[in-house]
């Protein structure tokens, strides 16, 4: 007798029915649009990344698409970790009959401001938290990303774990700008990551002829979307090779075979972004479902039999 | 590969002051876009926001100067280049033709420079065959702009203001519900709204107090502008992709009254 091959995974202890993330940064934070999502059949939702205070973010533009995926410097626009607390407790309470997780995001420009947003933002209750070490977009302001440097990487890491105190897995989201992202998912495990998120964006630049200068206010900015998804697929490969933790791969996942492909280097679960752009906030059912043919053609019935299996 | 949206450079070969503070600007380019649709509109060094269109053949923008960004834009002369993004949104749709009868009457409510896209769709609408019905509220007879356009083409406009300077004093929706009582309830097919987020409130109550439909236009703060960053999240509904028009059906009930598709 066949079975409908089965989609629910656990991530660092925590049960989703699917394992299609919604990345952070997209859609925002909105509980009701959070809720749409994992409706729609996302198995955990992502909300933006939020800091102490509020942020006002950089001037527009700032999100732009391009020929093979999306550029954008938002510039971490957010409404401060307060206000972020009510939001996600409400998201917590609409998101609970619908089975689906829900992930804070922290980040701060400091190890200790990591700490005091993410020990305050676990007071919403989210499943679990990602700390977002890796935003390519406020170099100006903050400098070099945390996810650049091992030793910086474990510092926050293990700041957030002590501050977190048990209460949430930590995932740390991390940055493919390096040359080896391996020796950077091995600090952030040493350190106590209970799970890897990767990638974050890349950073590029798109000038406008007319105009002779760059579009994006902020001039660069972070690329996602189809162009880096094999970038991303090697990181996932890599950082799988490296660590024990489980890792959520994101990058330019926009199908089920996208997905099936990402679990195959070494993901337990699947970050969606940039694909809303193109196929809206309702892409999460439809990737579950085409992950179910793959599963079925290739003779998988659970997603755990999948991961890593191009490492064999 | 994927659509691309990026601003595009656009020269302005006209510009027509409205009032003291409002003016249209044309531009040398067309758009394929459909009335309440939105261009992001950007300038260099300044910003990027979102305007309604109130042409798309060629591309019009109206632009009230409230801030700094809109004064730069009206501070630019004829020549000068702006760029655009788009068109985005979805925009109002006309009601389904009758097979068997003549067309009828719909009627827009228009707060402010609200009215900017209900003129695109008023200039459709009577192209179509349909008698146009359009109410303009505004604050001070200093701030009603597209009155006489609206004349021009051909609909029946009423105007109201808050002091009683121009037309009769009130709300544009008190104007709209006299309106929609002396017409009887099947008077109009659609009502179409456009301003602040009370009065398109106070538009909902009345299409649903007389079962009429409504297409309601929403604005918000936006980033995007296609439906990624969740900037102009309202309720679950995203104001740029989703909307920015919002259609409500004639017959509803609360349990159907879910804000998003």
């Amino acid at each position: 007798m066949n079975t409908e091959p089965d989609l629910t995974v656990s991530l660092c202890g925590v049960s989703l029915p699917s394992p299609l993330i919604l990345a952070s940064g997209i859609l925002g934070t909105e509980a009701d649009l959070l809720a749409r999502v994992a409706r729609a059949g996302a198995g955990a939702v992502t909300a933006k990344s939020c800091s102490l205070l509020p942020r006002a973010g950089h001037r527009n533009p700032t999100v732009l698409a391009w020929e093979h995926g999306l550029i954008n410097a938002v510039g971490l626009a957010n409404p401060g970790v307060d206000a972020e607390v009510k939001e996600l407790a409400r998201a917590r309470e609409l998101l609970r009959p619908l089975g689906a997780a829900l992930i804070g995001s922290v980040f701060a420009d400091t190890v200790e401001g990591f700490a005091q947003v993410a020990a305050r933002l676990v007071e919403a209750g989210p499943d679990l938290i990602e700390v977002n070490i890796s935003c390519p977009n406020v170099h100006d302001e903050f400098g070099t990303p945390f996810a650049a440097d091992a030793v910086a990487a474990a510092e926050v890491t293990a700041a957030v774990k002590e501050a977190v105190a048990g209460r949430a897995p930590v995932l740390v989201k991390l940055s493919p700008n390096v040359s080896d992202i391996a020796a950077i998912a091995r600090a952030v495990e040493a350190a106590g990551a209970d799970g890897i998120s990767a990638i974050n964006t890349l950073t590029g630049m798109i000038i406008d002829l007319h105009a002779r200068r760059p579009v994006l206010a902020n001039r660069t900015g972070g690329l996602s979307g189809p162009a880096i998804r094999p970038l991303a697929v090697r990181c996932v490969y890599d950082i799988y090779q490296a660590v024990q933790v489980p890792i959520v791969g994101i990058g330019g996942v926009s199908s089920g075979r996208d997905a099936v492909e990402m679990i195959m280097a070494g993901a337990t679960a699947v970050g969606v972004g940039s694909a809303v752009y193109d196929q809206g906030p309702e892409l999460f059912g439809r990737i579950g479902t085409e992950m179910v043919e793959w599963m079925a053609k290739l003779g998988y019935s659970r997603v755990d039999e999948m991961r890593g299996a191009a490492h064999r | 590969m994927i659509t691309t949206s990026l601003p595009v450079a656009a020269r302005i070969v006209d510009i027509a002051d409205e009032s003291a503070t409002v003016r249209t600007l044309v531009l040398d380019r067309s758009l394929e876009a459909e009335p309440g649709q939105f261009v992001m509109v950007w300038l260099p060094g300044a910003d990027e926001k979102p305007f309604s269109l109130v042409r798309a053949d060629p591309a019009t923008l109206t632009i009230a100067r409230v801030g700094s960004f809109t004064t730069q834009v009206c501070a630019l002369r004829v020549g000068d280049s702006l760029w655009l993004r788009g068109p985005l949104g979805h925009g109002f749709v006309l009601p389904p033709r009758a097979a068997d009868r003549r067309q009828g009457s719909i009627l827009l409510v228009a707060g402010g420079y609200g009215v900017a896209p209900l003129h695109f769709l008023a200039e459709r609408a009577l192209a179509d065959g349909w008698a146009v019905g359009a109410v303009i509220g505004a604050r001070t007879a200093a701030d009603v702009v597209f009155h006489r356009r609206l004349a021009a083409l051909g609909a029946e406009v009423h105007v109201t203001t808050d002091d009683g300077s121009w037309g009769e004093r009130g709300l544009a929706t008190e104007a709209a519900e006299r309106l929609v009582a002396a017409r009887g309830a099947h008077s109009f097919e659609t009502i179409y709204a456009c301003g602040p987020e009370p009065m398109l409130a106070a538009v909902e109550r009345l299409a649903q107090a007389h079962h009429l439909p409504a297409q309601l236009s929403y604005e918000r703060y936006m980033r995007c502008g296609f439906g990624v960053c969740g900037s102009c999240a309202r309720e679950g509904w995203l104001v740029c992709s989703d909307g920015p028009v919002r259609s409500i059906s004639a017959v509803q009930d609360r349990t159907s009254r879910e804000v998003y598709p």
